[in-house]
């Protein structure tokens, strides 16, 4: 009887590889990837002109094909937000809630793994890699907390473990598995080259914006302007674009930096006030808040900064609202010694 | 996500059966067309046309 096993699968090399090394003791593996809405993909580079260069690709999806896996790509928005608003166990350096992340996904991974019929789970977990998720003593509280005790098997640390259900059975050889441990990617690096896998994500950490310090910040002044942690899908999606500065408690500016990110912003123009300069090319600005006139002025002097009217005498701008009614503006662009610094986020 | 909302429209449709997925994403162009080889959908027409990436995909089997 072929063995069935469901990969949580991330995109990066440590989870491609863990599918390698199952695959490899001929166990049938489908991934599973999860969309938090902080998931730095190929999307958020393509907003921008600049990244151009980089792939649009999904990693998880590109890591699915080369492995010739079905992958199964399941939302939980709606859900994840408790995660980051209460951790059980706290945040990481940032907003990152590592921990509870992980036993959040193994438990979903678990209903599906049920539901489908699979026998176990794979990670590509390295006992010591990660300060918070990934520690001797943080590992086996993702398999009590999750519920799926010893149906979990790191495969590339499985030699530094005790023996999983799995192994113990004999649907996989512990033998062929690894015992890699700590911060070093070397062997990982090492295994790739065994597989012939040249190409692979930038590993560790980088996969989810909550380890991201501007952005935590960004969604820690969103949080406090509105009185308590909540956000929403455009939200989290906007603070991933453009330059955000708060003058003011009452509203926050969000200037696009590049074309890329002024068409970005040009599909929210029908949700949120916005500021555009008519009569010099400068960037697109949403306005997210309730400025005064007082306050709306110094905005449009703010955004008049990074047009290319930014020493000009005055420039002129077009203010709209989100049902279509405009009106113009002629400002002094704020000259960058009165930007305070605080202002930026 | 437009990916997810093709996973899961295609789910609720019979082998044979066809779904047009118009989006504004531009790596739609990339991930549909990989969800589609992976899960064994055929991807008929690709194209973009005024902003808009649009993607004919024909069901596969389960």
């Amino acid at each position: 009887m072929q063995r069935k096993a469901v990969a949580l699968v991330s995109g990066g090399l440590d989870s491609m590889l863990a599918v390698k090394v199952i695959q490899e003791q001929g166990i049938h593996v489908e991934g599973i990837n999860f969309f938090t809405g902080f998931c730095v993909e190929g999307h958020t580079h393509a907003i921008r002109k600049r990244d151009q260069k980089k792939p649009k690709r999904n990693n998880a999806l590109w890591v699915a094909e080369r492995l010739g896996i079905k992958l199964h790509i399941i939302d939980i928005v709606e859900e994840y937000k408790e995660v980051v608003f209460n951790p059980k166990y706290g945040y990481g350096a940032h907003l990152n809630p590592c921990l509870d992340c992980k036993i959040f996904m193994v438990k979903k991974a678990k209903a599906w793994m049920e539901t489908h019929g699979f026998d176990f789970i794979i990670t590509g977990e390295v006992v010591g890699q990660r300060p918070k998720s990934q520690r001797r003593d943080t590992m086996p509280v993702v398999q009590r907390d999750s519920g799926i005790g010893d149906r979990l098997l790191r495969p590339l640390c499985a030699k530094n473990l005790p023996p999983t259900l799995p192994e113990r059975e004999g649907w996989v050889d512990r033998e062929k598995l690894y015992d890699f441990s700590g911060r070093s990617r070397k062997p990982q690096m090492a295994l790739a080259r065994k597989y012939g896998i040249e190409d692979y994500a930038q590993p560790a950490g980088g996969c989810c914006f909550l380890t991201d310090e501007q952005y935590s910040v960004k969604l820690q002044d969103l949080w406090r302007a509105r009185g308590r942690k909540q956000y929403e899908m455009d939200d989290i999606m906007l603070l991933k674009v453009g330059r955000h500065i708060r003058p003011a408690p009452e509203f926050k500016l969000i200037v696009s930096r590049e074309e890329g990110e002024g068409n970005f912003l040009q599909g929210y123009r029908g949700r949120y006030p916005s500021l555009k300069t008519v009569s010099h090319a400068g960037p697109l600005a949403l306005i997210d808040g309730t400025p005064d006139e007082a306050q709306l002025a110094l905005a449009a002097r703010i955004v008049a900064r990074y047009s290319q009217g930014k020493n000009a005498p005055e420039v002129e701008l077009e203010y709209r609202e989100p049902q279509g009614a405009t009106r113009r503006m002629k400002v002094a662009p704020l000259p960058p010694h009165e930007l305070v610094r605080e202002w930026i986020l | 996500m437009p990916v997810i909302r093709v996973q899961d429209r295609i789910a609720e449709l019979a082998p044979g059966e066809e779904l047009e997925a118009i989006c504004t994403d531009p790596g739609v162009m990339h991930d549909i067309p990989a969800w589609c080889r992976i899960n064994g959908h055929e991807i008929l027409e690709a194209r973009e046309a005024g902003g808009e990436y649009r993607i004919l995909i024909r069901v596969g089997a389960p």
